[in-house]
């Protein structure tokens, strides 16, 4: 019965997926798009990497609304109850290659987050490699991946999304409208915006890892 | 165009492999794993559609991507973050 | 410049921020961002009521390029129902739950679910729905699972889980729209889709997707325990309001969108789901044990009506008859928001106060809290459709639409719902009204109690004998 009801799955998804790639075979071409525009429109976004220049300028909305999101998944992972112990503290070598690959990690992450004005990089890259470096601190026996205390944890993981909205609000009170950044300040804005983002992603991300807040009311440190 | 096809058509054998992975498989980390492929089926066919002929390939999808894999992250995040809860309980009883 | 529409996403999430920042106060920072966002809500509405429609240019890039926000009647409609809940729940949140952790939990994502909400309701462009479409349904599951318990987590896991397929359903409609148009701005979409195989497989992939978030028949099946363990006041901002979101955006697709492409066959077949969806939630609510699983499954059936108004609205044409059909949809769900609301609000503390929520056992519990069980006795009013209600005004409109567009078998489906709606409302009543002596207080808790009445009472008494200014809203000519 349970193998029947597998097969019919089966087949109507490939049904699916066939009239998918029917419906595909020939809107494949150069068909209307929006590069032309973006390319052309790209000086005055400020950068010079396409890709960063619809993240944080055309669709820099977008981008303020994921960041929400990321808080949102930390939020509601922290509203689960407290973080597991963690793991056994890291023998030697492991020790030895951790104090070598996280500041490597952080400089690569602030290398990413500069780079990504004008070549393949930005924020989030940048963050997911701060992320990153939590998760080896963990993994090596820190309870808390290396992030700060509590308090100042949810200030970083805030400071994102809260940047960007204030810049937004700014340019709105200055006349521009909404994440409308003033040409000569573009550049310099974004890279603000795309500090505080990865700042935000990092410690997210390495504090979703941890998984559950570290609130150890009578103790100093986090569980271990 | 041979290759657009090829990798769009990738991601859309992608979609409809996650989707059945998450329709017939009952355990959390199955259905996690067929959602994040689910989702990178979407992206698959996102960066072909991205890579059009021999033009410069199209950043608006590009960034799309990006944005679609931070969300997959978190949404990831918050269900794994569920079922460990579930799975303490288990534990705890 | 002050762009009304911008605030009204970025007042709530900077409330949000804040209380995530400064945990300490919680309750007094997020009661404040909920009365400023009220006002930049009610801002948008004046804007629309003046200006009948606005749009803004986020990053002033404008609309292939850039991402706009843009709002009408509709959206301006359900953002004033939506803030009007939302600020209920908030001041009810900030009594029911007492001073501590789940406190410091529920503000910050309540605050962020409200600006996903608006974010929804205003958004213009389709990747831009598919991000606030995950921030609702992520904060909605975390939500959910706030009040702790097994039965809450798991329901609001299932939910998440249902959310993301949904999401990514959609997400690929946008995919195919994009691959086909080059756009992604639903104004510049609505005058390019032409009638062909891509586009009609982005509209079912999205549609499928929208359909398993709004919960309609046969995809309900994970509502009914997600919004019945979730803590109350976030079961009333699951079913009055996230739920409907999704069934918004469902509507613009339908009649924006992809309004060339729609055939009467499918949006008969969306009828048929309504239909049977009134059936099976209303067939459930008479049966269900507990009065917040009643209150789920009257969702179900609310949302079936909803979509019973699709095959009508796409057989009438464009002139009044169309115009107050429209209306008399934006009054169900008007109605359906504030009145399930309500009765969460009343039935979250009937459950405090008796310690459960079991239909059978409520005798006299629900009658020392007289103003409450006042609340679910209007709710009950409005989800019927009795005679001042909204909803009534919407349903003898339906019935006049539907006879005039000739589908007169969608009236029977009305009927059957209606009675079933008074049974299941009558059942919950006749146990409230047992003999028992008559307290003397009326209100114990007003920060929580009045909420709820105030809630109850807009369905079931001011939409429907004030309806009149939605016409104008809608920038129709006509009215009762």
């Amino acid at each position: 019965m349970r193998r029947a009801g597998t097969l019919v799955i089966g087949a109507l998804v490939g049904l699916l997926a066939l009239w998918l790639l029917w419906v595909l075979r020939d809107v494949l071409v150069p068909t209307p798009r929006l590069a032309e525009l973006a390319l052309q429109e790209l000086p005055n976004t400020g950068v010079s990497n396409p890709v960063t220049g619809v993240l944080l300028a055309y669709r820099a909305y977008d981008t303020l609304l994921e960041l929400a999101v990321l808080l949102a998944a930390l939020l509601g992972i922290w509203s689960l109850g407290a973080a597991s112990p963690g793991f056994q503290p890291a023998g030697t070598v492991l020790r030895g290659m951790v104090k070598l690959v996280v500041p490597l990690l952080i400089l690569t992450g602030g290398y990413l987050l500069w780079v990504g004005g004008h070549a393949p990089g930005g924020a989030f890259q940048a963050g997911a490699l701060l992320g990153a470096a939590g998760v080896v601190l963990r993994l090596a026996g820190d309870a808390r991946a290396g992030l700060p205390p509590v308090p100042v944890q949810r200030r970083l993981a805030v400071a994102g999304a809260a940047t960007f909205v204030l810049v937004g609000l700014a340019t709105m009170a200055f006349g521009t409208g909404f994440l409308s950044y003033p040409p000569a300040w573009a550049k310099w804005l974004i890279l603000t915006i795309e500090t505080a983002a990865t700042l935000a992603i990092g410690v997210t991300l390495a504090a979703a890892y941890v998984g559950g807040q570290p609130v150890p009311r009578s103790g100093e440190d986090g569980p271990l | 165009m041979m290759t657009s096809l090829l990798y769009g058509g990738a991601g859309v054998i992608l979609f409809a492999l996650g989707l059945w992975a998450f329709l017939v498989y009952e355990p959390l980390l199955r259905k996690l794993i067929a959602l994040n492929i689910m989702g990178s089926g979407v992206f698959h066919l996102l960066i072909a559609i991205a890579e059009r002929g021999a033009l410069a390939p199209d950043p608006v999808p590009h960034a799309m991507v990006l944005t679609g894999i931070v969300v997959a992250v978190s949404a990831t995040a918050l269900a794994l973050a569920m079922g460990r809860r579930l799975e303490d309980d288990d534990d705890a009883r | 410049m002050l762009d009304s529409l911008a605030l009204a996403v970025s007042v709530p999430l900077i409330g949000a921020l804040l209380v995530t920042a400064v945990p300490g106060r919680v309750q007094g920072l997020g009661l404040l961002a909920a009365l400023a966002t009220l006002a930049t809500v009610g801002l948008v509405t004046a804007e629309v009521w003046q200006q009948g429609s606005l749009r803004s240019d986020l990053g002033g890039w404008g609309a292939p390029l850039g991402i706009s926000l843009a709002a009408d009647g509709l959206s301006a409609a359900l953002l004033a129902m939506a803030a009007l809940v939302a600020l209920a729940v908030s001041v009810y949140a900030s009594g029911y739950f007492s001073r501590g952790e789940t406190e410091t939990h529920f503000w910050p994502l309540w605050l962020l679910l409200w600006a996903a909400l608006n974010g929804l309701l205003l958004a213009a462009d389709l990747f831009n729905l598919y991000v606030t479409l995950e921030l609702l349904g992520l904060t909605a599951a975390a939500l959910g699972a706030l009040t702790g318990t097994r039965a809450a987590v798991e329901a609001s896991l299932r939910y998440l889980l249902v959310g993301l397929l949904g999401s990514l359903a959609y997400l690929l409609g946008v995919a195919l729209l994009y691959t086909a148009y080059g756009t992604l701005d639903m104004a510049l979409l609505g005058a390019a889709v032409r009638p062909e195989p891509i586009a009609g497989s982005a509209l079912v992939l999205m549609t499928a997707g929208l359909a398993l978030k709004a919960a309609l028949f046969p995809m309900h099946f994970w509502l009914p325990p997600a919004h019945a363990n979730a803590p109350a006041p976030v079961s009333a901002a699951l079913s009055a309001l996230v739920v409907k979101a999704a069934f918004y955006l469902m509507l613009r697709l339908w009649l924006d969108v992809f309004a060339p492409l729609v055939t009467p066959w499918a949006a008969g077949l969306m009828g048929l789901l309504g239909a049977l969806a009134v059936f099976w939630g209303s067939w459930r609510a008479l049966r269900a044990e507990r009065l917040k699983l009643m209150a789920a499954y009257s969702t179900v059936a609310q949302i079936g009506y909803l979509c019973l108004f699709l095959p009508v609205l796409t057989a009438l044409p464009a002139g009044d008859a169309r115009e107050d059909l429209l209306v008399a949809l934006l009054l169900m769900a008007l109605t359906h928001g504030f009145a399930k609301a309500g009765l969460f609000l009343a039935a979250g503390l009937v459950q405090r106060s008796a310690g459960h929520d079991r239909i059978d056992d409520l005798g006299g519990t629900a009658q020392h809290m007289p103003a409450t069980t006042f609340s679910i006795g209007l709710a009950g009013i409005a989800l019927i459709g009795l005679p001042p209600s909204g909803s009534f005004v919407g349903k003898w409109i339906l019935m006049r639409s539907v006879i005039e567009s000739g589908q007169w078998w969608w009236i029977p489906v009305i009927l059957v719902g209606t009675l079933l709606a008074a049974a299941y409302v009558f059942r919950v009543l006749s146990r409230a009204f047992n003999l028992e002596p008559t307290p003397r207080r009326f209100v114990t808790q007003a920060r929580t109690e009045v909420p709820a009445l105030l809630l109850a009472l807009t369905s079931a008494a001011v939409l429907g004998l004030a309806a009149r200014p939605l016409w104008r809203l809608l920038g129709f000519e006509g009215g009762l």
